[in-house]
């Protein structure tokens, strides 16, 4: 369980962490910047298991992994937003950060609400508000490299098709 | 059966393939640049598995080359002992990597290309599939082979008519950019058809799927023609048979038609590309630099309408103009015909072939509350330097115009048609 932390439509991976920061590739280094510009109390107080809440198409632009990076290293559980731009989805799922595709509970979860996720069946239960959601199931392909802890943790013990 | 990108992703698994089946394919070329092979290499070394060919990898040095810094300088080097040592022998530096993979004829009709850049989509215009991926999968791919995909949906977009004078590809791709939005096309396939894309020339038609990656879609595609075969036989090293592939009784999720003959100029403005306004809207707005180049708009044909406009006249004084030819290959060609000289005596700067002010790292930044009108394809905040400039985005032509007035200005003046 964690606290809900908002974000608009179309947030871009320049806005996640801008470009001058992605000197490094390391996690909690990235995570020091992560949503820098539009959201600057988010690096200092967010707390392992938060949920980032966001509007359509999150994480749209480059193809940079540096984003989905500097949220997993965070410590955010998960995202949650109706859809992403498909390289951040395709980055998120191949570092093992977990996201989910939900436009009803983007739409009822506010700033600061208590959120439970569970990602095995894409429960989402907003505390505050006492509302449940659905999110979209993730295939489950998807699911063996999240259990795996990434696609590179996955390929070091077996083939690419054992995935499908 | 199927939209052009079920018919080739059908072709390469070798059963019927339908658009929402995930499945795993067998990619042609795997390519990377300076900027996304370093953690590219990071994973190969995680995995700790061998190359399964590297004949399918090409890595092109053009986002920060030459270097402009140590750190730039660094990734080259690493990237450089990785490829001595891995015997990697498809290695590019005379361009921007979608303007060389094409020159090189690595792209050609029913091809599977993955690239670490987003702009990968470009292939297809020449009727590939291409796409682009993080770094960490151009890894998996090194070892592999193989990418997973999600056979996207395809939405149509049907354009016909012709284009007036001092109206180009630009401006109706960047028209359909206003009208979709950023996210009009998330994880779909983007077909362009109609008369308008069948008579348009190659450098016209890049436009379309090079774009397509601003509004969400995972590919763009044009179908392969008479237009496409002359192309790859003489302007590039691909030589045929090609895989002429086509849609067969395709089913579309979204059919969109655009009569082109209405379209006037347009402008992508300041911050996204789909903030996009009629040029007459911002004429008149006051520009501190001008930059024409880049993987959608540095080719030979958009310098030669720069030139056109610009010959005989120099450039606003306080407006800095860099002119950054995509490619080698097109620096030297615009050489021979004299588009250089044109260039330098109407005072423009001319950049090293590459990615140049595009990526932010070199050829052109921009100081807080400075304003931009380039030939690029993105106008994200930050993205040519400092987070307080402004970028505007259209026409090689427009762009030209721009430089003369020193404010954005309509390029139909110059071009005699109004």
């Amino acid at each position: 369980m964690g606290k809900a932390w908002k974000f608009g439509e179309n947030l871009n991976t320049d806005e996640i962490i801008p470009a001058r920061y992605n000197l490094t590739i390391e996690p909690k280094e990235l995570a020091k910047n992560v949503f820098c510009e539009i959201k600057p109390d988010f690096a200092k107080k967010v707390n392992p298991g938060d949920v980032i809440v966001a509007g359509n198409n999150f994480g749209c632009g480059s193809s940079r992994e540096h984003a989905p990076i500097a949220i997993k290293g965070s410590g955010a559980a998960c995202v949650i937003a109706p859809s992403y731009g498909r390289i951040f989805f395709r980055n998120s799922i191949n570092i093992g950060l977990p996201i989910l595709e939900c436009p009803e509970a983007a739409e009822g979860i506010e700033e600061g609400d208590e959120v439970e996720v569970d990602l095995a069946n894409g429960k989402i239960r907003n505390i505050t508000r006492g509302t449940a959601f659905q999110a979209r199931p993730l295939p489950d392909f998807v699911l063996k490299i999240a259990a795996a802890g990434g696609i590179v943790a996955f390929l070091k013990n077996h083939d690419l098709e054992e995935l499908l | 059966m199927g939209t052009l990108v079920e018919e080739i992703f059908s072709h390469r698994a070798g059963r019927k393939v339908e658009a929402g089946e995930i499945l795993l394919l067998d990619v042609d070329y795997i390519m990377s640049h300076d900027n996304t092979t370093p953690l590219a290499i990071k994973a190969f070394r995680e995995i700790g598995k061998p190359i399964l060919d590297k004949n399918k990898i090409v890595i092109v040095f053009d986002h920060a080359y030459p270097a402009p810094n140590v750190q730039a300088a660094e990734n080259h080097k690493k990237i450089t002992d990785f490829m001595k040592e891995q015997g990697i022998s498809h290695f590019l530096h005379q361009g921007i990597c979608h303007q060389v993979m094409i020159e090189e004829g690595f792209v050609t009709p029913g091809a599977v290309i993955v690239g670490g850049d987003s702009h990968t989509n470009t292939y297809g215009a020449l009727g590939a599939f291409s796409t682009g991926f993080g770094s960490t999968e151009i890894g998996v791919a090194w070892v592999t082979g193989k990418a997973w995909f999600r056979t996207p949906e395809t939405i149509l977009i049907r354009l016909e008519g012709k284009t007036q004078p001092g109206v180009y590809a630009k401006d109706v791709m960047l028209y359909i950019a206003g009208m979709l939005g950023m996210d009009g096309a998330t994880y779909k396939s983007v077909e362009f058809s109609g008369s308008y894309i069948a008579g348009l020339p190659m450098h016209e038609r890049i436009i379309f799927p090079n774009i397509s990656t601003e509004i969400g879609a995972k590919c763009g595609m044009i179908v392969a023609d008479d237009t496409t075969v002359d192309f790859l036989q003489h302007q590039t090293k691909a030589r045929g048979p090609y895989q002429l592939l086509k849609p067969v009784n395709p089913r579309y999720i979204r059919e969109i038609d655009i009569d082109v003959s209405k379209l006037d100029p347009q402008v992508a403005c300041h911050p996204d590309v789909d903030n996009v306004k009629l040029l007459s809207e911002v004429e008149g707005l006051p520009i501190d630099e001008v930059f024409i180049g880049t993987c959608t708009n540095g080719r030979y044909e958009d310098l030669e309408i720069v030139a056109r406009i610009l010959k005989g006249h120099t450039v606003n004084k306080y407006t800095r103009t860099i002119i950054t030819p995509a490619s080698t290959l097109i620096y030297q060609k615009a050489l021979k015909n004299g588009l250089i000289d044109v260039f330098l005596e109407a005072g423009c700067t001319i950049g090293i072939t590459g990615c140049g002010a595009c990526v932010g790292r070199h050829g052109g930044l921009l100081a807080a509350g400075e304003r931009a009108f380039t030939t690029m394809n993105r106008n994200f905040i930050g993205r040519m330097g400092s987070a307080e400039a402004e970028i505007y985005l259209g026409s090689p032509a427009a762009a030209a115009a721009t430089a003369l007035e020193g404010k954005i200005a309509d390029p139909r003046r110059y071009l005699e048609v109004l």
